[in-house]
């Protein structure tokens, strides 16, 4: 029965080739039957894996070898699966949400001339995911992180015709690349230190026994750096908000849902190392409350509904490393699938709005659409109190138990990081309700013509949005750090600290209540209160409008010097000066020689038996003399 | 001076004829009738030589010249039909168009 694992990963494989070399010929029918359907049946082989998990108890995990890909030495690099609760959680939400994001897609892409090749890049991503959070060692896992990165490069550029988009592509690709060394060099320090890459071989090593002779925190800080890097975290977040310029299923799918929660996989995957790097875990710890609460505050101020999200995404990617950096692995996994459910939900809730607007993104040309697409406000509405935390959605579970663990964990938890996450979520909730009410409430600003055709999505997306919007409602339910606790045991709690969950607990929902109330108040009433605050604080408006100017200080420190010197040393001294200049020259020494040379070849023959006398001759000559 | 050294003389005029003849003349058929003149030349040194130490080397050395002669004479004597049919000269000094 392992077999099946080996089929989880090939489905989506095998409709990518089938897709991408014949699609076009096919017909859309086609596509769409090979594209949802077998995503679908590699949700259902999940299952049927994740059963056969659990009837054997859940503790030992599945685990099926395909080939050895290497052999150094007496080490070998095995390409194997594995499947415990962790990679089953994860399985389960990338085939589950993907089928859910891939049907959406047959509605939402129908009208595109690229139908096929946006399937094949879809089905190829998830083929590249399963194997990140199925392969049982690192090098598998880096073969799908890399290839997710391909895959999300691929989808951010799918409109390539329009230069902006293709180099909002290329920003993602090359700003992974920074993370990617970092994950590679702290995968050459593993080997190095323990010969082999297998991570229940690693973790087992860092746990247990003798020392290893690498430090467990330089390589956490490696890994986290790669992680920083496909979660979007300071300070490589800057590429996550231009993805957005992809199809809005491609976002929901891969740069909010499934993807970028890779990184936090990785550090939960790897916890052996983290439990035992307390200074790695501060950074993680400190990095994702910064993420998390500079992206909140971006997130107030855009304008564009999928920026919007995307910062929104950011500012979650940063609760749950902060759930990772404080112990909580299981609690940083359940947010990352509750999050799965409500922000796939308000992308393609976002993409149902953008599909009824006809291609509008600006949520100051909106408003008043309650009325009008019924089905997307009900399920956004239903998303928006569940990432606001509203109990007893999916969000309030995993944020409150982030909340408690930052506070009160026994590895690094403490009152601040309680106090910027609880700020972050308070700003979450706020920015979420302005966009709620921005975009669905309130009178219509839309332009005449956009409003006169303003339709609900077909039933193909509405569907999914139900769906995911009924996931998100009762997702929460499912205690996933509970199952997870075999596996990734949960950080004690001081006991002195017991008495305050129940505090804790209602300052959350009055947080959550606080950031509702406060986005009613500011943006009801046509946003007169937000436009009298924003003019009152117009500095700092800008500021947080320009993202903090992010991406001029990279421009600025990194982008202009390196053209600079890619200009000056690498093209003008470099190649044309000095590999243009030595080929040139050989060139021209080769011609003026043989210009020299050629003069004696006359074509007089009477010239040429001279020199063959006079060198037989000199030859005679020699021998003569020599004796 | 004794008939094997009377010979040598013969042979080292012959190819001295023949060396002078390639060198100075212009005419194609000249010179390659120089041409064999110097082989022949070599020819009677080695038949001398060969007579002289008493071994029979030099003699059947002769018969592959012979051939080599044979041949070279088959192939030069078509090439310079076929030039003459071109340019209607015999004079080498025409046949200039390697000239680099």
């Amino acid at each position: 029965m392992a077999h099946l694992l080996t089929w989880i990963v090939l489905l989506p494989l095998a409709g990518f080739v089938i897709n991408g070399l014949a699609g076009n010929r096919l017909g859309n029918r086609f596509v769409t039957i090979v594209g949802c359907g077998l995503p679908i049946v590699a949700f259902g082989l999940a299952v049927e894996c994740f059963l056969d998990l659990m009837a054997g108890g859940g503790r030992t995990p599945l685990v099926t070898p395909v080939f050895t890909w290497a052999a150094i030495g007496d080490r070998t690099l095995d390409v194997a699966f594995y499947f415990d609760r962790l990679s089953a959680v994860m399985t389960l939400i990338i085939t589950g949400v993907g089928s859910l994001i891939h049907v959406y897609s047959t509605g939402y892409m129908k009208e595109d001339k690229s139908y096929a090749r946006y399937f094949a890049y879809l089905n190829l991503f998830l083929f590249f995911m399963l194997l990140l959070v199925l392969g049982r060692s690192l090098l598998v896992l880096f073969v799908g992180w890399e290839g997710v990165g391909l895959a999300s490069y691929l989808l951010i550029g799918f409109w390539f015709e329009d230069p902006e988009k293709a180099r909002a592509g290329k920003k993602a690709f090359v700003t992974n690349r920074i993370g990617d060394a970092g994950f590679l060099l702290g995968m050459f320090a593993l080997f190095y230190a323990l010969g082999t890459l297998d991570m229940d071989t690693i973790n087992a090593a860092f746990m247990s026994g003798p020392a290893p002779v690498v430090s467990a925190s330089v390589v956490g800080i490696l890994l986290f750096i790669g992680a920083t890097g496909k979660s979007a975290q300071i300070p490589l977040h800057v590429w996550l908000p231009d993805a957005m310029a992809g199809p809005t299923p491609v976002s929901a799918l891969i740069h909010a849902a499934t993807m970028v929660t890779a990184g936090v996989y990785l550090v939960a995957r790897m916890s052996g190392i983290y439990m035992h790097a307390e200074f790695a875990s501060h950074v993680i710890a400190v990095i994702g409350v910064a993420t998390a609460f500079f992206a909140a505050t971006i997130a107030v101020v855009q304008t564009d509904i999928k920026k919007v999200l995307a910062y929104s995404t950011i500012s979650q990617l940063g609760l749950m490393f902060l759930a990772a950096g404080v112990g909580a692995y299981g609690v940083a996994i359940f947010h990352v699938y509750t999050h799965a459910f409500f922000k796939a939900c308000l992308f393609l809730g976002a993409g149902s709005v953008i599909h009824a607007l006809g291609g509008e993104q600006d949520i100051r040309k909106m408003g008043g659409l309650a009325k009008r697409i019924p089905v997307t406000f009900v399920t956004f509405a239903v998303a928006t109190a569940a990432i606001a935390g509203i109990p007893p959605l999916a969000g309030f579970f995993s944020k409150d138990e982030i909340l408690w663990f930052a506070f009160a964990s026994s590895m690094g938890g403490s009152p601040v990081l309680w106090a910027v996450a609880a700020a972050t979520a308070l700003m979450t909730a706020f920015y979420m309700f302005r966009l709620l009410w921005l975009t669905f409430f309130g009178a219509s600003r839309m332009d005449h013509e956009v409003e006169h055709h303003v339709h609900e999505s077909p039933v193909s997306m509405t569907g999914v949005l139900a769906v995911l919007a009924v996931l998100s409602a009762v997702g929460g339910f499912l205690s996933i750090p509970h199952f997870l606790e075999p596996l990734l045991p949960l950080p004690a709690i001081p006991a002195h600290l017991h008495h305050f969950e129940m505090p804790l607990l209602v300052v959350s929902v009055v947080i959550a209540l606080a950031g509702l109330a406060g986005a009613a108040f500011f943006f009801g009433d046509g946003a007169k209160r937000a436009a009298r605050v924003r003019a009152h604080a117009e500095g700092l408006h800008t500021v947080l409008s320009g993202k903090y100017f992010v991406d001029e200080f990279y421009e600025r420190l990194l982008g202009r010097p390196l053209v600079w010197i890619s200009d000056r040393v690498f093209l003008r001294l470099g190649d044309r000066m000095l590999i243009d200049g030595a080929l040139d020259g050989t060139a021209r020494l080769a011609q003026r020689g043989a210009g020299v040379l050629s003069r004696i070849q006359s074509g007089n023959l009477h010239r040429y038996l001279l020199f063959v006398l006079a060198g037989s001759a000199a030859c005679l000559l020699w021998s003569v003399t020599r004796g | 001076m004794d008939k094997l050294q009377l010979l040598m003389l013969l042979a080292l005029a012959l190819f001295s004829v023949g060396l002078l003849g390639v060198v100075i003349r212009r005419n194609l058929l000249v010179m390659l009738m120089c041409m064999e003149l110097m082989l022949n030349a070599a020819n009677l040194s080695l038949v001398t030589l060969a007579r002289q130490t008493d071994t029979t080397a030099g003699a059947v050395l002769v018969f592959l010249v012979f051939v080599v002669a044979a041949a070279e004479i088959a192939i030069a004597i078509p090439i310079v039909l076929l030039l003459v049919r071109r340019r209607h000269t015999l004079d080498v000094d025409a046949y200039a168009d390697l000239k680099g």
